[in-house]
């Protein structure tokens, strides 16, 4: 099925980035061969596995909710880290 | 006095640094002095840092103190999406221009421990993403045997350091083959643990369930000593555990199976040299005493397919948090909505962009049964199968790549042919497996004599067993 470059703007959408119009129509091209070559594992029999967890143990990790560090202790490193700071905060557009 | 660096190994060096024959100052401006020369042509550094004589400094005053483990005053190269506290880190990205790193990766934490000097950070595909090192915002790195060739990637400024003795020795970072492609393309050993072997705090994620920092060395022991200091269970990645480091102890390695997929390794699209040389290597591990067993894979051809769908979808998700808000580059527009659009649509690469619009379709409503839950379940089939082939060998052999190092620009401009790249090395990632490229060789073009790999993957947690045989390998090929 071939993707429109109305699934292109949708993607771009809903992936909070700007395309350029040229690029657009490249990604149009790039992404029915892709996804034509990564669509092979259709052929893999669905009664082969339906298991989509590792075979591999998996288990939670947990440890004691205890020895937080010191309150602020990181706090100036990562807000210097901030394009737009004010003060102890971040500053952004208003939402509303 | 001069250092012959083409010759040195991490163990040769740290026996001169003891014994007092040169010091950690005198290793250090030796690799300073070779980037100097060599760095602008082969763009292998973004940065050379700026206390690397210090660093050597209180490398030698350790040597000094006799308590100098194996990696004090070893000169290492840094990829440039490992976080060293202090220090400037950007995966080779725009979105993260100025960005600097508030804390040590744990694989950075233990190196310091251990005393080792690092060099500067290495180029990469931005956010690990590509196969050549073109990907980078800051230029492409030149594969340092012939200048008009890549030196595979994503790892790439990591590999040519190491290969263009810029630096003893590098870490780097394998989600489908980042670390072993490179290695192979530049002639040098690239380690691929086993998943959750080495914690990934402080690694900027591509594809968690996926990616893993490994050594970028010389030899199979150089990779070996790196991968034994960095290694171990953290509390700040769930995901890593303590590997029971298999010593053979009574066996024999020589009574070691070594399994070749057939159908895998004969497949289309794989060059003339690198079958003939794969034979080669087949022939010198047979010399060594090693047991050649055909075996199946029955559903390894569906690897890189599966791999890619969920490394869209993984990335996709993982770089959902560059936005221009918390650190890096921002691009305003007329409302948040607006910055974030700016921000990710002008701060990615084309690849990043790709990928990330890749992943929102591939677990958008409607295909994700089709493809994400898909792929997942053939992950499960890929690692029943691998499950099922060590119970009748201890390593798996292929080739690391199906070519040599191929031309900056050749598959620039076709994402596709590019993924078709990572065909040998992306099913390790999808089994969980740890998986080591070796040179096995050079095939000549164009007047160059150009690196070729050979792939050995092994059980799940047994990475000793590839550095028991890679050291066989190497002593004889």
């Amino acid at each position: 099925m071939a993707v429109t470059k109305s699934d292109i703007e949708k993607l771009a959408e809903l992936s909070r980035l700007s395309l350029r119009e040229e690029e657009k129509e490249r990604m149009r091209n790039e992404f029915d061969a892709i996804l034509g070559y990564v669509a092979a594992i259709q052929e893999v029999s669905a009664a082969s596995s339906t298991r989509t967890r590792s075979v591999i143990a998996t288990v939670n990790v947990m440890r004691e909710d205890t020895h937080p560090h010191e309150s602020g202790e990181y706090s100036e490193s990562l807000l210097s880290a901030a394009p737009r700071r004010e003060g102890n905060y971040i500053r952004v557009k208003k939402i509303l | 006095m001069s250092i012959d660096l083409q010759t040195l190994s991490i163990s040769k060096a740290h026996s001169a640094l003891v014994k007092g024959e040169y010091s950690a100052v005198e290793l250090a401006e030796a690799y300073l002095s070779e980037i100097k020369k060599k760095n602008e042509a082969l763009n292998a550094y973004l940065e050379v840092f700026d206390d690397v004589i210090e660093q050597a400094k209180a490398a030698d005053a350790r040597i000094k103190k006799g308590e100098a483990t194996m990696l004090t005053g070893i000169p290492l190269a840094v990829k440039d999406n490992i976080l060293i506290k202090g220090k400037r880190v950007g995966s080779a990205s725009k979105i993260l221009e100025n960005y600097v790193a508030s804390y040590d990766a744990t694989a950075i934490a233990k190196l310091k421990e251990a005393g080792a000097v690092f060099l500067g950070r290495a180029n990469m595909d931005e956010f690990a993403l590509g196969g050549s090192t073109e990907n980078s915002a800051y230029g492409v790195t030149k594969n340092p045997h012939d200048t008009t060739r890549v030196p595979g990637g994503t790892s790439g400024g990591s590999a040519a350091a190491v290969g263009a003795n810029l630096a003893l020795a590098a870490l780097g970072s394998d989600t489908g083959g980042s670390i072993r492609q490179p290695a192979s393309f530049c002639g040098v050993v690239g380690l691929k643990p086993t998943y959750g072997a080495v914690s990934r705090h402080g690694l900027m994620a591509a594809v968690s369930s996926f990616d893993q920092i490994g050594p970028i060395a010389k030899t199979v022991e150089d990779a070996e000593i790196i991968f034994n200091c960095i290694k171990g269970q953290d509390i700040f990645d769930s995901t890593s555990m303590e590997i029971q480091n298999m010593k053979h102890g009574t066996w024999n390695i020589k009574k070691i199976t070594i399994g070749i997929p057939k159908t895998f390794t004969e497949m289309e699209g794989i060059s003339l040299e690198v079958s003939k040389n794969f034979q080669e290597s087949l022939a010198h591990l047979k010399k060594s005493g090693f047991v050649i067993k055909d075996i199946e894979l029955p559903n390894v051809r569906y690897s890189l397919p599966a791999y890619y769908i969920i490394n869209f979808a993984e990335v996709s998700t993982n770089l959902a948090r560059f936005d221009g808000v918390k650190y890096g580059f921002h691009m305003a527009g007329k409302n948040l909505l607006e910055d974030y659009r700016n921000t990710r649509g002008l701060g990615f690469g084309p690849e990043a962009r790709r990928r990330i619009l890749l992943g929102s379709y591939v677990l958008s409503s409607g295909y994700y049964d089709a493809y994400y839950n898909k792929a997942n379940q053939v992950r499960e089939i890929i690692r029943a199968d691998f499950a099922k082939a060590f119970s009748e060998v201890d390593v798996i052999a292929t080739p690391t790549t199906p070519t040599v190092a191929f031309k900056i620009g050749e598959k620039s401009n076709n994402p596709l042919s590019m993924y078709l790249a990572d065909i040998f090395t992306t099913a390790a990632n999808l089994g969980g497996i740890p998986a080591i490229s070796i040179p096995s060789g050079f095939a000549k073009r164009e007047g160059k004599e150009l690196p070729l790999g050979l792939q050995l993957m092994g059980a799940y947690g047994h990475d000793q067993t590839l550095f028991d045989v890679g050291k066989a390998f190497q002593a004889v090929a």
